[in-house]
């Protein structure tokens, strides 16, 4: 008889006895609504169904279940294992006598409590959501009228306007860098990037750039660059690509 | 068989008496003497003295209506002959089915409180979540602020309608816990007999 494989049918819980366990350790069950009594049940259930007393499985379940009710055992109580464990022996059963007693108390309390809803079984009284007026706001102390413009004067001031200055980014046009490098191509065959732009400010380089990448993009021209952060060297694209015509003709006259 | 309905008119008390009446009849919860004062807008010796007058007139056997001291103040209530004619009328679900995990919270919350949730769970040895949600859904304990500790828990406190479904004056009502039961000499000796049984 395979303990793992104890079917059980639990309020909390149904199905074999190994996968409740995976489940307490994941903490996907919470312990404390585990009848642990019913697996105790369950298992002697199981074993009045076989003649033999297979004592490997009494064994087996016997550590598993005294684990689990430990286990609930202190997660029944977590704030007070330690405080629990450094009392001497004899204080922790005071301890625990006294809990035992206030937890009695309250029961008999809950009796009496019992006991009276059942004598006043046959009281019956209006209860409704009928609101009582709010009480009157107790009056603010005199006030001075002078003081309160005052006050008031203060919050009505203008706020000082709100200075957007620092987001008046200027972008000059890309349009603009297309023409100047344009017309730069047409006096001469090839410039250096670095050179054209070294005296603009940062954000017009930025800009000079994107521009370049357009040419480039539209083939008006090609770029070359040594190494990175070498100088950046265009040259007008009509050469290469005229060039690359007459490969592609080349290429399809040899076909 | 009252007769002293015309006198009324003629004593300054009575005249009160009759506003208190009023107030009682239109408030759905019991009043003290104090709002019952202000309400009326009268001193409030008088109004004990109003209140008295109308005990007696609206009192168990003489009336269908009964004029009781309940949760600190006063209120009406049916007379207790007339409940079977109003529980075939009227439904309680602040009573019905309390279960014993529902009272022994309710215990605890009504003695010890305000007390937070973790509070109740160390008493009762298990967690008290859905015994105090379904008390708060009955109105028979309401939050009362937070426990002083750093992320302190929500206390609860019984609610006036507690007082009223028990028939309880006030909390002082209940019962000493002393003189319920609970004998601690009692099951200290019971642990220590355990205790001494075990082999050393």
């Amino acid at each position: 008889m395979v303990v793992r494989e104890l079917e059980l049918d639990l309020d909390a819980f149904e199905g074999p006895f190994d996968l409740l366990l995976t489940l307490v350790l994941k903490e996907e069950l919470d312990l404390a609504e585990v009848d642990v009594a019913g697996v105790v049940l369950a298992f002697v259930e199981r074993l009045t169904h076989r003649d033999e007393l297979d004592l490997d499985a009494c064994g087996e379940f016997l550590v598993l279940v005294s684990a689990l009710l430990e286990l609930k055992a202190r997660g029944l109580f977590p704030d007070e294992d330690a405080e629990l464990a450094d009392l001497e022996p004899e204080e922790a059963a005071e301890e625990l006598a006294r809990r035992l007693a206030a937890y009695r108390r309250m029961k008999e309390a809950a009796t009496w409590l019992a006991e009276r809803l059942e004598a006043e079984r046959d009281r019956f009284f209006r209860v409704g959501p009928a609101p009582l007026a709010p009480r009157a706001e107790p009056r603010l102390a005199p006030q001075e009228p002078a003081q309160l413009a005052a006050a008031l004067r203060a919050l009505a001031v203008e706020p000082p306007p709100v200075s957007l200055r620092h987001m008046a980014l200027r972008f000059p046009p890309v349009a603009q860098f297309l023409e100047r490098f344009r017309a730069i191509l047409r006096r001469r065959r090839r410039f250096d990037f670095d050179v054209e732009v070294g005296a603009l400010s940062r954000v017009e380089q930025a800009v000079a750039f994107l521009a370049l990448l357009e040419l480039r993009k539209a083939d008006e021209i090609t770029i070359a660059q040594a190494a990175p952060f070498a100088p950046i060297r265009v040259a007008s694209g009509e050469e290469r690509s005229s060039g690359d015509e007459r490969r592609a003709e080349w290429t399809v006259h040899s076909a | 068989m009252d007769r002293p309905l015309r006198l009324i008119a003629t004593n300054p008390v009575d005249r009160l008496a009759r506003t208190v009446e009023a107030l009682l009849v239109v408030a759905s919860q019991p009043l003290d003497v104090a709002e019952l004062a202000a309400a009326a807008d009268d001193e409030p010796e008088r109004v004990e003295t109003a209140l008295g007058l109308l005990a007696e007139r609206y009192r168990e056997g003489r009336s269908g209506v009964v004029l009781e001291r309940v949760a600190g103040g006063w209120a009406f209530r049916a007379a207790r002959e007339a409940a079977d004619a109003c529980a075939r009328l009227f439904e309680r679900p602040v009573q019905r089915g309390l279960s014993g995990a529902a009272l022994e919270t309710l215990a605890i919350v009504a003695y010890l409180g305000p007390c937070t949730r973790p509070d109740i769970a160390r008493i009762r040895g298990v967690a008290a979540d859905s015994a105090v949600a379904g008390l708060v859904e009955r109105g028979l304990i309401a939050e009362a602020g937070r426990d002083d500790a750093a992320g302190g828990a929500v206390r609860y406190r019984t609610t006036p309608l507690f007082e009223r479904v028990f028939g309880l004056e006030s909390l002082s009502e209940l019962p000493r816990l002393d003189d319920l039961g609970g004998d601690a000499d009692e099951i200290r000796e019971r642990l220590h007999a355990v205790a001494e049984k075990r082999p050393a």
